[in-house]
């Protein structure tokens, strides 16, 4: 048979693609290469009994829309939204945060009367950002570079989105589009840890450190998000951020859908230019009217596509794309709650994000061994206990710890990870928690550690990049993955990318694939069906 | 206020600062028939561009810059340096990279090297970016609101983009915003090569090259022009301080009256308008147009006063980054030091990319570098076979140095200079028993000799988010100041620099506001 479409990947953005076109009456067939779908958003045991989020770990971004669109809660989906965290000080204080604004600023009052004044202004500040923003996240870039009406049209459009906007207000986007956190927040607050906790979101994934220009918008990225309407908030999945694709995958075979995985893909089968099916490495064949690949641009493109199928020039464009990894993983299955004396006995602070790097400076320190090829020394670690309010995901009494660590570089002084390397890399990172908390790694069951390498060798993120791809200026928006490309299309007829490395990026969004689905029906010339806000891409 | 302010001069503008933008701008003013007077603190005129006291008895000091690189066409043009004494000793230097692989030299887009050719592709597409940028830096930057825009030509400079084509447009749109080391390492493979281009990207900047929106300070850069020649370096006879003359001598035959030691201790307001000003000396002068080239912050926060401005502006100008990051070493020589190399060749000391990144790394944290890297001028090389012998001089603008140091600022001149000559012994085997004096001026000396906010010679650092209309703040961009009748100029207004182009915007501002 003739598939309407072949999805590459059954990540979070292939398989939302995969339902908004099989609601729209398409015949699609999702392939996976591992044996288990999910791509970065899994839920897997590797110690029995024990769930862990291996990738990412918690969840905001996911849009609202695509939610609705999809019925996800019906097929199973339930973000519990987390109460905070704290950062624990090397002098043994801490700082706390909690979901409620005021409560915040309370707890910024202990630190700095001045910065919890400032709080306030800043959050307006941010949040103004994000309302901007978030209506670019379900369109298409516009091509500036294009005369065709669509384009032109687009372009209009986020002119007049702007013209809401006064002259200061504009003034101040481009500042914050194109600053470093660090110089930013120094324009509200004083106090270095206050400064610290609020850079996290800036560094979380990117190949940037908090001094860097452009790592103010890194920030944005993380905080447009919402969990039901509370902008700026995260949450857990319920059963680990697997259950997000565990609803999908059900959504999307509630619609006739099929899922092949263990089925890695050999090579795009090309004819006259035009994709037409998928050879998988076992050499069975898909036969499909359109390809659509959930892997990144130069996975995709330098992997799975005859090179003599792609004009020279996109080529080159396809592989200096930046895609360098900065973050590893720790994933710890633990026989007790830790504890932390710097904290008050039963804080809610477990219940959220807990921080230990508590000045920019070191955050800068760590980025500065990561340049010179070396993980960290002193990482920084955004440690979540998602068992504090999930209790589903281990046997009870016990607890399941994801540590998301910056930085680890794709590559150790030039030379490719050894298991050597990553042991001592986990033991960095483990040895970093026992100081503030002794007695941490009696606790430990299990532990696995994650560097760049494990990312792409197990996910297919390439050099283990988060984001398939870096967030920076020249590589967003229009120039998101390639300029000239950024509407999902690649110069093969027929085939598509709907990733992580296409507009608006990483994070477990949702938006890239939504987007490619709109832009592939359009193409199609098929009515959009249960696609909120689908003018704004047809 | 101690008394009513009684003046004992009047005239209708004073500018305060005879550096190259205070005289391109008083000369402008003055040739469209005002009567300027320009108050300079300093007994010589030139700003970055005077000539400093001697290093050692013999042994005159180079400025603090050292090479030109941009003087703005219409300032060259109208002023007619030439004729005001204005030479060139070299009016296209070539760059020399040392490199313990073996030096290489490069002028415009010709390069040595087995790169030669991806270097000419890669700098005639930047050049063609700085070409279509290049109009920009002639005119007030744009308004974001509707109304005050020359619309004419900012509609000619936007087609002057677009008319690149759609490939070179979008090359450009990715570029814009990019950081210097990711194109050196996507374009070039010659680390050498990629050490020029990363060096002069981050060249006077707070930034390492792996920085985003780096690489267009690398345009900026190539937009400039000397004597006609695009992207050139220029040194005249007699250094920075020949410029400096000439184009004082061309300010003062225009009409403008220069008053050298002359420094301002306030700004005179009444009723929210400029009265004139004091000088340090209790000397008044009363003026109702006042332009300053000293930069934003000293003028307003210090020369106006908090008092006179709103809490936003007051809190945004403290704010305004400023953040020097090179230091100036000068060394008195007996001899010409011998770097392996024709020494008639601006000489830059970074291996690659990575040397001019690792450089800014402990900056950040207010700490010296080990190894910094540095852009050297031997002026006597020029010189040479004359009689009597010009003294040897060895001129370098050494990144990166931090501007508030938490070692002391004695401690850290004391390592940086010793750094700098450890790094120079390497380079040049033997200049170490040349040296007669060495003299370093930190960022903080900067700040101190010559009245840059954090010794950043832009008066406040020409990043991106202060580019433009952002310059020196949204507010400010436009040369005038909520007080009426003080006005700015200066590197810490658009386009920045010491080309004069700020200077001679403010004056066409001035002039078309009919102040």
């Amino acid at each position: 048979m003739i598939w309407d479409a072949v999805i590459l990947g059954a990540g979070h953005n292939g398989l939302v693609t995969a339902c908004y076109l099989a609601r729209a009456g398409m015949k699609v067939c999702v392939v996976e290469k591992n044996d288990w779908i999910g791509g970065a958003a899994v839920s897997r045991e590797l110690t029995p009994g024990f769930t862990y989020s291996n990738c990412s770990y918690v969840s905001s971004l996911f849009r609202p829309e695509i939610m609705r669109d999809l019925e996800l809660p019906r097929h199973g989906l339930q973000i519990l939204p987390y109460e905070g965290g704290a950062v624990l000080k090397e002098d043994g204080g801490f700082l706390a945060m909690y979901r409620d604004h005021d409560a915040n600023r309370r707890e910024f009052a202990r630190h700095s009367p001045r910065d919890a004044e400032a709080y306030d202004i800043y959050s307006r500040d941010v949040q103004r950002h994000c309302r901007f923003i978030r209506p670019l996240l379900l369109r298409t870039p516009a091509d500036p570079a294009s005369f065709r009406p669509r384009d032109i049209g687009e372009l209009i459009w986020i002119g007049k989105h702007m013209s809401g906007l006064s002259e200061q207000q504009i003034a101040e986007m481009v500042r914050f589009w194109t600053m470093s956190i660090s110089d930013y927040l120094d324009h509200y607050f004083e106090n270095p840890v206050i400064k610290a906790y609020l850079a996290v979101s800036a560094i979380i994934g990117t190949a940037l450190g908090p001094m860097s220009p452009g790592s103010a918008y890194v920030l944005l990225h993380h905080y447009m998000g919402d969990v039901d309407g509370n902008v700026g908030a995260w949450g857990f999945a319920r059963g680990g951020m697997g259950a997000i694709t565990r609803a999908l995958a059900a959504s999307f075979t509630a619609t006739g859908g099929e899922i092949r995985t263990g089925s890695p893909v050999g090579k795009v089968l090309v004819k006259n230019g035009r994709a037409v099916g998928v050879a998988l490495a076992n050499g069975d064949e898909i036969r499909a009217k359109r390809v659509i690949s959930n892997m990144d641009v130069k996975r995709t493109m330098l992997r799975h596509v005859e090179e003599a199928e792609l004009p020279q020039d996109y080529v080159s464009s396809v592989r200096r794309f930046k895609t360098r990894g900065s973050s590893g993983k720790l994933n710890i299955a633990l026989d007790a709650l830790p504890r932390f004396p710097a904290l008050p006995e039963g804080a809610p602070h477990l219940r959220g994000d807990l921080h230990f790097t508590d000045s920019i400076e070191r955050m800068e320190r760590a980025y500065d061994d990561w340049k010179s090829g070396h993980f960290s020394r002193d990482p920084f670690q955004d440690v979540m206990i998602p068992t504090t309010i999930d209790p589903t995901m281990t046997p009870p009494g016990k607890h399941f710890m994801s540590c998301f660590v910056q930085y680890a570089p794709p590559k150790i002084e030039g030379r490719d990870w050894t298991d050597a390397d990553r042991d001592a890399f986990g033991r960095t990172c483990l040895d970093q928690i026992e100081r503030y908390s002794p007695g941490f790694k009696d606790l430990v069951l299990h532990v696995e550690v994650r560097t760049p390498r494990e990312l792409e060798a197990e996910v297919g993120l390439t050099d283990g990049n988060i984001f398939q791809g870096e967030l920076t200026f020249d590589q967003l928006l229009f120039n998101r993955p390639v300029p000239g490309y950024a509407n999902y299309r690649t110069p093969v007829r027929d085939l598509w990318i709907c990733g992580s490395s296409t507009h608006p990026g990483g994070g477990v969004m949702g938006a890239p694939g939504r987007n490619a689905a709109a832009e592939i029906l359009r193409d199609a010339k098929r009515p959009a069906r249960d696609m909120s806000d689908a003018w704004a891409v047809l | 206020m101690p008394g009513p302010f009684s003046s004992t001069g009047t005239t209708d503008v004073v500018v305060i600062g005879a550096g190259p933008n205070g005289l391109a701008c008083a000369a402008r003013l003055a040739q469209k028939g005002r009567r300027v007077t320009l108050l300079e603190a300093e007994p010589e005129p030139g700003g970055g561009a005077r000539a400093l006291p001697d290093i050692a008895p013999g042994w005159p000091s180079p400025a603090l810059a050292h090479l030109v690189r941009h003087i703005d066409p219409r300032v060259e043009a109208a002023m007619d340096l030439s004729r005001h004494g204005l030479d060139w000793m070299a009016a296209d230097l070539p760059t020399t990279v040392l490199s313990p692989q073996g030096h290489l030299t490069l002028r415009g887009d010709q390069a040595e090297g087995a790169d030669a050719a991806a270097w000419a592709a890669l700098h005639r597409r930047l050049m063609s970016f700085a070409a279509a940028l290049e109009p920009f830096r002639q005119m007030p930057p744009p308004r974001l609101a509707a109304s005050g825009n020359a619309w004419g030509q900012l509609a000619r400079n936007a087609l002057g983009l677009r008319k690149l084509g759609a490939t070179e447009f979008r090359e450009f749109l990715r570029l814009i915003l990019i950081n210097a080391h990711d194109v050196a390492q996507d374009e070039l493979t010659d680390p050498r090569l990629r050490a020029a281009l990363c060096f002069d990207a981050t060249l006077g900047a707070w930034a390492g090259p792996r920085s985003p929106n780096t690489l267009i300070l690398y345009l900026d850069r190539l937009a400039g022009q000397i004597a006609g020649g695009k992207a050139a370096l220029g040194l005249p006879r007699d250094g920075l301080p020949g410029l400096a003359r000439a184009m004082a001598r061309a300010a003062q035959a225009s009409g403008v009256t220069l008053r050298t030691n002359a420094r301002v201790a306030r700004i005179e307001i009444a009723n929210d308008r400029v009265a004139g000003l004091v000088l340090t000396d209790g000397t008044a002068i009363s003026a109702p147009l006042v332009v300053s080239a000293i930069g934003p912050k000293p003028t307003l926060l210090n020369l106006v006063g908090p008092r006179h401005l709103d809490a936003g502006m007051t809190t945004r100008l403290r704010h305004q980054k400023s953040r020097g990051g090179a230091a100036k070493l000068h060394l008195a020589l007996s001899d010409l030091p011998d770097f392996g190399t024709d020494p008639k060749a601006r000489l830059i000391l970074a291996e690659d990319e990575h040397a001019v990144e690792t450089a800014f790394n402990p900056v950040k944290y207010g700490e010296v570098p080990d190894a910094p890297v540095m852009e050297i001028v031997l002026p006597s090389a020029f010189t040479g076979g004359q009689a009597p012998a010009a003294p040897h001089v060895l001129s370098a603008i050494v990144q990166f140095a931090p501007h508030a140091p938490r070692a002391g600022e004695d401690t850290a001149r004391a390592a940086m200079l010793a750094a700098c000559l450890a790094r120079l012994e390497r380079a040049a085997p033997g200049i170490g028993k040349l040296i007669v004096k060495a003299d370093l001026l930190m960022p903080y000396d900067i700040e101190r000799k010559f009245g840059m906010a954090g010794g950043n010679w832009h008066h406040g650092e020409l990043s991106v988010e202060q580019m433009l209309f952002l310059r020196p703040l949204p507010q400010l961009s436009r040369y005038a100041t909520p007080v009426s009748g003080l006005w700015l100029t200066g590197a810490g207004t658009h386009p920045g620099g010491m080309s004069g182009a700020a200077g001679w915007n403010a004056a066409e501002a001035i002039l078309e506001a009919g102040a």
